[in-house]
């Protein structure tokens, strides 16, 4: 029945449409591995070789041979889009949150469109449409959220009610509904027949083509790529591209420096049925109803329904060598509540025959994000997989996204999300993929609020004081595996349970967060941010300085003592890294970074360092624990128990000294708090750290000391304006983009990285500008509350959108903070953003589709700096980040 | 007027107890992997009692249910004594010195027992003193007798249960100067109780039983599926064996009025039982012991009555019978369960529905559509109706409970009715023994592992 099945499905045409794609014997599905002679040996060299000939191997093939690259070889094990390509259910669907992976599946969209005229491959291409429904208020909003972004990105989108749902699909019952949202460009494709007509492309443009070649493990010297060998021979590369799918896992750790991908196999069952009575329209929309898990496509006449359900079933945990994925066992009563769901939703369909419940896994990563990106540890080691079942959406612009960062070094897009560099080592257990990807999987469907965290794989990484803060109420939330407090729960008062404290409204904590806020403005407070990444950079000569001087953008030529804040930039001016940088000596440099920086730092540090044994770059993350001593009193508390003085004549701010603190000696104290409010941070070596801290909590008491979370930090930071890495800041924002421009040093009489192309910015102006938005007529208590990536309008028009958020307790208002452009009104070409033009909008924040006046600054208030500064630090003093 | 679901899950909940044994270096050695229990009152209070406990000196572990009837006294003693008996029937010779020497000289004691109980399991701190100084006796002449030979759990077993029986008898003709204790020793011997002990060491499974509670071994057969094996036998008037065997006993001119209405002497179900002095000591005994005993043995009715045809006592043993068998590694799980389970339930579905739950419902036979016409329609019933039979076993976490949930509740369909199964936990007390007996079940899972690879070493 499988085999039959694979015919009705994708229709395979198999054509030997050219001589370098020769394939075997059609008609035999044998696996067997008979010595079949292979019609064309392999090459002993290539530029590029791609293992996998699913979906993202054949648009990776595709991108870079478009982009003229010739020697391309791709290596399939079993046959061409055999793996989950073959079982995708073939929707293609714009409609997602994450703005990256929005116009991947955009770009694929427009790809596969047009992919038959260019290849003569049927693909099956059907423009339906697709209708999300939404069975309750917060699952519309939601909707709603993604329909704003949408509409800014020119993708016709609306939300409809529930009986104009009924007019676009007849068979929908639509009683329990409260709203829909219609995409009507989404389309269907035969995933298979997509994959093949990539390849025939690639193909024509030169690409190698070999089916039945399995790669067994990548060769790596001195940390770069230098070929792969297959069980048909050895072959010379440049460029590895793992696009292995499922087993892009095993593959990373097949070589003797293992690569970690991180994804984890589940299985995912969908329903085929025979044709209706009256065969369903293959124009009918494809229909996703989340709350039901499920989503419904029109099939050869009948319907195609699959779901995400609550429990899903990981599978290959140990790892499993298999060709080709055979159908997996049906399972009718895992799949039950799902049917239950497609019943209820269309109870039309009791009297509809079953053709076949297919089972296939679908591999998931522990974010829910798809992995792509250069590996950390070897260079031209390229990885995209883990597609978190979007594959076929996302295939063409991941595929076009990848072949750019070959081809260019970089993306045309900002992919951070998306880079495999944001996992460590950490998150490539087993054990902890096959618990995490248990919960993301069924959070396909589940209800995204602002601030989900994610429940498995937790306490991995922790400070030690964890046990003592989570004793004192402390709520947490985890970055990079660590764990962070969101805030304090006193004693005695009740917060709603996890699943009631979901809202787009105002959340649970607000008070709490806010008395928290209130105690870093009047007393002081202590933050453990022991997550943050640390390194050490020194030398025995010079080399340190040198180094950091050419890759940091401010000048690190200051006296020791000094802490300087600096963006380290590529160059185009952006922001690899944000970091603080503290000269502990004349040779040696103590750099904070943001915690998942910790993979990502070290890499574009260790690619760029000079390979000299004199200088030592150490990562020191695990050795020191961070307290922030925020608020007007962290002085008298600090000076109480070092018996130093610590007024600002003596420990003026933006300083590091090391200093004993209690009995405990050699504490760095550092006059930076990350928020703009006066304090220190403290990195204490960790077998300290409970000491330093009860020390702290003790002499606090008269000062009214208590503890507090990342919420308030974060307020803190936001009202002041401060933006931070990988929220606000990328790869593609500059200094001179976000008012920073006095921690770029032009004249520091060094060249250093990026420092041409800001000057250029500094020239001729720049074309988008960070800008601080008040809300104006938003009511905190009634109105659905920011998040992140909401459009920003000015005079009525769409200029960017918001990169982060966060009630102001003093201001007693939202701040949003985000990019303006300033797009032609007639091309909608960018031109240069000026202070005028920011200055004289109105501008709405859109959240939801409901427009909120905003007031635009480009400079924080002024009144909520308490402390005196340093001359460098005026204005946008802060960089930040959580 | 109908209890909700979690009404009626607390009060199937309340006294159910699991213990699981504990692993060591991640690898559990034993042939048990633990047992869940629980027991369902029907009498106010209820009269039945269980035990557990790992056996510290000696290897194995001691499981028992115990079924009171005239009131619960002699269960509770049983259950808090029984299992001291049998330890130290087992002890070895060396074993016992060591104990008696810490004893004589105020040092403190080995530990003989590891109990594993529910914190219902009440043991009686006032009697503590008067057992153990019954206990230490019967030790004492275990020493003098000496014979050198290594123990022999059967026998063991038989003695300490007349042992136990006969300390019951003598502690009621005694007395006790503490007018509490006097009454409690009265109490427990004119009270009765029958046992059902299961000793499992290693593949040596002995059960040991006296009256009419039951040890049933589940069995997975190679395709899958659950049998029944019964591993002892009721003694009551159903059994032909133990009718013949009292009759045996007796004056052949007692043997009309030995068994009436199914019933020893037409009064007692079990044939044999502890306690029960009234079907033991000779009819002087029992007035002796009644006149001088507190007023309220005096006053009460039961124990100044004499059974008919009393003539040629003692009629009544606590003799158990035992079995001895060889664990398999098909030897999934032992129930052990007092009458108030078999009156309701066959064997073969206890097996049934104890194994299915034990090895999660993965082992349903899976549906596959293959070449048949189903429609959506008809498989979303077939599925709705699959998940209704599965939903009952996820309820519970332990296996007795499970079942006491199937044998108060089940329809003629073999099925929990939540309708029936609320009904009959809302009885009132008064009520609740007409249409169901106390339940006590103790489900013993075994090891298959552990029990394979002690027969490979054979």
């Amino acid at each position: 029945a499988a085999r039959m099945f694979l015919r009705l499905l994708s229709d395979i045409q198999w054509r030997a449409a050219h001589p370098r794609w020769r394939r075997m014997t059609g008609s035999q599905r044998s696996t067997s591995t008979t010595a079949e002679p292979h019609p064309v040996s392999l090459p002993a060299q290539a530029q590029v070789v791609i293992c996998g000939g699913g979906i993202m191997g054949t648009s990776v093939a595709y991108h870079l041979s478009k982009m003229g690259l010739k020697d391309i070889v791709l290596l399939e094990q079993g046959r061409l889009a055999a793996g989950t390509t073959r079982f995708c259910a073939g929707i293609v669907s714009t409609a997602r949150p994450v703005s990256v992976e929005l116009k991947m599946a955009h770009y694929s969209n427009k790809l596969y469109q047009q992919l038959q005229q260019e290849t003569g491959v049927q693909t099956g291409y059907m423009k339906t449409g697709s209708i999300s429904l939404a069975q309750t208020q917060d699952r519309l909003i939601s909707l709603k959220r993604i329909a704003s972004s949408l509409n800014v990105m020119g993708i016709p989108c609306e939300i409809i009610s529930p009986k104009e749902v009924l007019k676009l699909h007849p068979l929908i019952n639509i009683h329990d509904l409260v709203g829909a949202m219609y995409v009507p460009e989404d389309a269907l494709v035969s995933s298979a027949n997509v994959s093949l007509a990539l390849a025939t492309a690639a193909s024509r443009n030169g690409v190698q083509i070999h089916e039945r070649t399995c790669v067994s493990h990548v060769t790596i010297q001195k940390g770069r790529v230098t070929g792969v060998e297959t069980d048909r021979g050895r072959i010379q590369c440049d460029y590895f591209v793992n696009c292995a799918g499922q087993w892009a896992y095993e593959l990373g750790h097949s070589g003797e420096e293992p690569v970690h991908i991180p994804l984890h196999a589940c299985e995912h069952f969908y329903l085929l049925t025979h044709p209706l009575k009256d065969p369903l329209s293959s124009s009918l929309p494809t229909i996703v109803d989340p709350d039901g898990r499920i989503y419904i496509r029109n099939w050869q006449g009948g319907i195609l329904s699959g779901g995400f359900e609550k429990n899903p079933k990981p599978l290959f945990t140990e790892g499993r060598n298999q060709l080709e994925i055979q159908n997996l066992q049906e399972d009718w009563d895992h799949f039950g509540p799902l049917l239950g769901a497609l019943l209820r939703r269309m109870p039309g369909l009791e009297a509809l025959q079953i053709m076949q419940l297919v089972n296939c896994p679908e591999s998931f990563t522990p974010d829910m994000r798809c992995i792509m990106g250069e590996s950390p540890t070897a260079r031209g080691y390229f990885v995209l997989a883990g597609m978190n079942s979007g594959g076929i959406s996302y295939g063409g612009g991941a595929g076009k996204y990848l072949a750019e960062w070959i081809v260019n070094g970089y993306p045309s897009e900002n992919v951070w999300p998306l880079d495999l560099k944001r996992f460590g080592t950490l998150q490539s257990s087993r054990t902890f993929l096959r618990h995490r990807v248990m919960e993301v999987m069924p959070l396909m469907c589940d209800l995204k609020v602002p601030r989900w965290d994610f429940q498995t794989g937790r306490q991995l990484r922790t400070s030690p004081l964890y046990d003592r803060l989570d004793a004192q109420g402390a709520r947490w939330m985890e970055k990079h595996g660590f764990e962070r407090v969101k805030y304090f729960v006193p004693p005695g008062s009740d917060l709603l349970d996890l699943d009631h404290s979901k809202t787009f409204y105002k959340p649970d904590w607000f008070d709490i967060v806010g008395s928290e806020v209130k105690c870093c403005k009047e007393a002081v407070s202590v933050i453990d941010m022991s997550s943050f990444t640390k390194f050490e950079i020194s030398s025995t000569g010079d080399q340190a300085l040198e180094s950091l001087q050419y890759l940091c953008s401010n000048d690190l030529d200051v006296p020791v003592g000094h802490v300087v804040h600096t963006g380290m930039l590529n160059e185009k001016g952006g922001y690899e890294n944000d970091c603080s940088i503290a000269r502990l000596s004349k040779r040696s440099f103590f750099m904070i970074s943001p915690t998942d920086q910790q993979v990502h730092c070290w890499t574009w540090l260790k690619n760029r360092l000079p390979d000299d044994s004199n200088l030592v770059l150490e990562d020191v993350t695990w050795k020191y624990t961070a307290l922030n001593l925020i608020g007007p009193r962290a002085v008298d508390v600090l000076s109480e128990l070092s018996y130093a003085p610590m007024t600002a004549e003596h420990f003026p701010s933006l300083f590091c000294k090391e200093m004993s603190v209690g009995y405990a000696n050699g504490i760095r104290v550092m006059s930076i708090t990350h928020t703009g409010e006066p304090g220190f941070v403290l990195y204490i070596p960790i077998e300290y750290a409970l000491h330093v801290y009860n020390e702290v909590m003790n002499m606090g008491q008269k000062y009214g000391i208590r503890n507090a979370g990342y919420y308030a930090l974060r307020s803190l930071r936001i009202e002041k304006f401060f933006a931070f890495w990988g929220q606000d800041l990328d790869a593609f924002t500059t200094p001179m983009e976000c008012g920073r421009e006095f921690q770029v040093k032009l004249d520091k009489g060094l060249e250093f990285l990026g420092q041409e192309a800001l000057w250029e910015q500094k020239q001729n102006g720049v074309y988008k500008r960070f800008t601080m938005f008040i809300l104006e007529d938003h009511d905190t208590d009634l109105d659905l509350w920011p998040w992140w990536g909401e459009p920003i309008f000015r005079n009525g028009r769409y200029v960017g959108k918001t990169t982060s958020s966060a009630y102001s307790y003093t201001l007693e208002r939202h701040v949003c903070l985000g990019f303006v452009h300033h797009f032609d009104e007639k091309t909608g070409e960018e031109l240069v953003v000026t202070t005028d033009f920011i200055n004289q909008g109105e501008y709405e924040i859109d959240i939801a589709g409901q427009r909120f006046q905003a007031k635009a600054k480009l400079y924080p208030f002024s009144s909520l700096f308490t402390q005196r500064r340093r001359k460098d630090e005026v204005e946008l003093s802060g960089y930040q980040r959580e | 007027f109908y209890l909700t679901p979690s009404q009626v899950n607390s009060i199937l909940k309340a006294n159910e107890y699991s213990f699981k044994v504990p692993e060591f270096d991640g690898k559990n050695v034993s042939s048990v992997l633990g047992f869940d229990s629980n027991q369902l009152p029907a009498n106010a209070p209820i009269e039945d009692r269980r035990s557990a406990a790992t056996c510290l000196q000696t290897r194995g572990m001691l499981l028992g249910v115990f079924d009171g009837h005239a009131g619960c006294a002699c269960a509770q003693a049983v259950s808090e004594r029984l299992f001291y008996y049998i330890a130290v029937s087992l002890l070895p010779h060396e074993t016992l010195l060591e104990i008696e020497n810490a004893v004589e000289s105020g040092r403190a004691l080995l530990p003989i027992l590891q109990w594993h109980k529910h914190p219902n399991d009440y043991f009686s701190k006032e009697a503590s003193k008067l057992y153990f100084n019954s206990l230490r006796t019967y030790w004492q002449e275990l020493i003098d007798l000496n014979s050198g030979e290594t123990t022999d759990v059967r026998e063991a077993l038989i003695n300490a249960f007349k042992r136990l029986d006969n300390d019951i008898s003598l502690e009621a003709q005694v007395g006790d100067p503490n007018s509490f204790l006097n009454y409690l020793v009265l109490r427990v011997a004119f009270s009765g109780a029958t046992a059902c002990v299961a000793h499992v060491d290693g593949i040596d499974l002995h059960i040991a039983n006296t009256g009419d509670s039951r040890a049933m071994l589940g069995v997975q057969e190679e395709d899958g599926s659950w049998s029944a094996v019964n591993l002892s036998y009721d003694h009551n008037a159903q059994n032909e064996r133990e009718v013949e065997r009292v009759k045996m006993e007796h004056p052949k001119s007692e043997e009309k009025s030995l068994v009436k209405q199914d019933r020893l002497l037409g009064l007692l179900m079990p044939f044999r039982a502890f306690g029960d002095v009234k079907f033991k000591w000779s009819i002087e005994l029992q007035k002796r012991v009644v006149e001088s005993g507190p007023d309220q043995l005096n006053d009460n009715e039961y124990t100044k009555f004499i059974p008919p045809n009393y003539y040629t006592p003692p009629y009544l043993t606590a003799e158990p019978e035992v079995i001895h068998h060889r664990l398999r590694p098909q030897d999934k799980f032992l129930v052990l369960a007092t009458d108030g389970l078999w009156e309701t339930m066959h064997r073969q579905d206890v097996a049934r529905i104890v194994g299915e739950y034990l090895t999660g419902v993965h082992h349903q036979q899976p549906i596959a559509v293959g070449g048949y016409k189903v429609t959506l329609g008809q498989m979303h019933g077939l599925l709705t109706e699959r998940r209704a039979r599965i939903s009952s076993v996820f309820e519970d976490q332990n296996a007795a409970t499970h079942l006491i949930r199937h044998a108060v509740g089940n329809n003629e369909f073999g099925t929990v009715d939540h309708e029936r199964l609320s009904k009959m936990l809302s009885l009132p007390e008064e009520l609740a023994r007409m249409y169901r007996d106390d339940i006590t079940i103790i489900v013993v899972q075994f090891n298959s592992r552990v029990i394979g690879a002690y027969q490979n070493e054979e």
